[in-house]
């Protein structure tokens, strides 16, 4: 598919991501990646760091998208929220994607907003009936006013709710066929909660809806203990990717066919080869392999 | 609505009220593997918010996190947290009403200038994300007739901004944040008054001549260039308007000239 959509817009790189590694863009990376022509599949950005009117912001990620396709990842827009969507921050949302043309979508199975405070953290929802309603309401209405399919991330948490019915997998289940969005799989994201619920993470990602699957994370974590001395994992993006996480994502991959995957490291970010290395290991895991005759969801 | 913090079912309201108050217990409701109340679970929760909004503060105010220090800008951030959390998931716009806070802060009433140096620091903050514009070419002004000059307004480039002082903000600035290093003994009794602008992509930080502030001021409030030259004059005798002028042009102050019919 061309992405030349705007005769006014300069040249860009396609819009399709392939089923390759990228790596999350930080604004220290960019003079580096464009001047070596950095050998990456794509860039993800967070949309909320681009919703200033203009600057330089704007105008690395055009340079950016001139060369790679981009993905698009919302962390604000508190979709597990108990109140009514932010209509003019989804507004915001749909206007980058028109702007920029991003070939994924997505945001967080999280709430970040209530009443009229925003705590800046990917706050967890309970699993019942009440918030599965009130979450498929609000993917349908982000659906519609960007007009195009989202990803919805799971979560890594660190408290369970007692008043939650349904398990996560069902819940992420339910979601998919309700309102027909994608799910992105973050495996350090389950990782990191299954070790923090004491559950198998290898059970879980062996019930995940992966049909559902269009793009994958990896990051590293932080670890910590809890209230009675077991280990307690923090989704810190401060460091490189866990051994654990890459074992999880080499079977699933191997079992599951090659997907965009996508490397975050979002604090303590290191030199920008550092984090090409991450991606390029990702790369290699996806070169073995072969795209053709696997079935993936896009 | 009044949340109870004894329920097993965690809404919102229980939920956020918690996060922005240490003294209040974690939610019942909230559990670890073994089913029981994991308050130090909930804790990392209340961390995030509290540690990523400080970091938020301190990437848009780092000549303040300088001036006072890390450990005294942690705690002076957090109570800024807790008094005023963000409003909006867009966090670029997070701190407007930092240098209000700074300046009303108790333990910070020595250092009166400080919050000047914040208001700088946040117009720098709109300065990079302002929209994009082409300054003004000075040599529109050049084209007018000489008897038009005096009744020429200015609309303002999106990206500038004036801030007068009684501080000496300009140099507090150099040392503190973009010419870590510099080597200059700082007068607290030397008022120095700041131009933001950002012609291209850099935001530029300049000091004003005496008298620039209240002309550009002025002309930022829609008066003519006669009016806002008499204004500057009288407030500081050692105003040079070609001077000032030239400043404002080769900064991009200026987004478009606006002509008026003489009388």
């Amino acid at each position: 598919m061309s992405a030349q959509t705007n005769p006014d817009n300069p040249p860009r790189a396609p819009t399709d991501i392939p089923a390759r590694a990228g790596a999350g863009l930080k604004p220290e990376h960019v003079a580096e990646i464009l001047s070596t022509n950095a050998p990456i599949a794509f860039f993800e950005v967070h949309a909320e760091n681009y919703m200033g009117a203009g600057g330089a912001p704007h105008h690395r990620l055009e340079a950016i998208r001139r060369d790679y396709p981009v993905s698009l990842h919302g962390v604000g827009l508190s979709i597990g929220g108990e109140q009514s969507l932010d209509r003019v921050h989804l507004q915001r949302l749909a206007d980058l994607n028109r702007r920029y043309e991003p070939g994924l979508f997505s945001e967080h199975l999280a709430w970040s907003t209530h009443d009229t405070t925003y705590f800046n953290d990917l706050l967890p929802v309970p699993y019942d009936a009440a918030t599965l309603g009130r979450v498929c309401d609000h993917i349908d209405e982000v659906q519609e006013v960007v007009g195009r399919r989202m990803l919805l991330e799971n979560p890594s948490t660190y408290v369970a709710f007692a008043q939650s019915t349904m398990s996560e997998l069902d819940f992420l289940s339910e979601i998919t066929r309700r309102t027909g969005c994608g799910l992105l799989l973050d495996v350090n994201n389950v990782y990191v909660s299954c070790t923090n619920h004491m559950r198998s993470a290898e059970d879980y990602l062996a019930g995940f809806p992966m049909e559902a699957v269009g793009e994958i994370h990896l990051g590293g974590h932080a670890p910590d203990v809890d209230d009675t001395g077991r280990p307690l994992l923090i989704d810190a993006h401060d460091r490189a990717v866990d051994n654990a996480v890459w074992a999880l994502y080499e079977r699933l991959i191997l079992a599951h066919g090659p997907l965009p995957t996508l490397v975050e490291w979002d604090s303590d970010i290191p030199a920008w080869p550092v984090l090409l290395a991450e991606a390029q290991a990702a790369d290699n895991i996806l070169a073995r392999v072969h795209p053709s005759g696997i079935r993936h969801a896009g | 609505m009044a949340s109870n913090p004894f329920s097993d079912t965690v809404d919102g309201n229980a939920f956020g009220a918690a996060l922005l108050d240490p003294e209040r217990p974690a939610p019942a409701g909230l559990v670890g593997p073994d089913g029981k109340h994991a308050p130090k679970r909930f804790n990392v929760y209340r961390n995030n918010v509290i540690v990523s909004l400080r970091d938020a503060l301190a990437d848009s105010f780092p000549a303040i996190k300088t001036l006072l220090g890390e450990d005294y800008f942690n705690a002076l951030a957090r109570a800024f947290v807790l008094a005023h959390p963000p409003t909006s998931p867009v966090l670029i716009w997070y701190g407007g009403k930092f240098p209000d806070f700074v300046e009303a802060f108790p333990p910070l009433a020595a250092y009166p200038y400080l919050a000047d140096v914040a208001r700088v620091e946040w117009a720098w903050l709109q300065a990079y994300h302002a929209a994009d514009a082409k300054p003004l070419d000075p040599a529109e002004l050049g084209a007018l007739p000489p008897d038009a000059i005096g009744g020429a307004c200015f609309a303002k480039h999106p990206a500038a901004w004036v801030l007068s002082s009684d501080w000496p903000v300009w140099d507090l600035l150099r040392v503190n944040r973009f010419e870590p290093g510099t080597d200059i003994v700082i007068d607290l009794a030397t008022p120095q008054s700041v131009l933001v602008s950002r012609p291209e992509l850099d935001v530029e930080l300049m000091m004003l001549r005496p008298g620039a502030d209240v002309f550009l001021q002025a002309l930022f409030n829609g008066e003519t260039l006669g009016e806002a030259a008499f204004h500057a004059q009288q407030h500081s005798a050692d105003f040079s308007l070609s001077d000032s002028l030239s400043d404002c042009l080769s900064n991009g102050v200026f987004e478009q000239l606006i002509v008026n019919q003489t009388d």
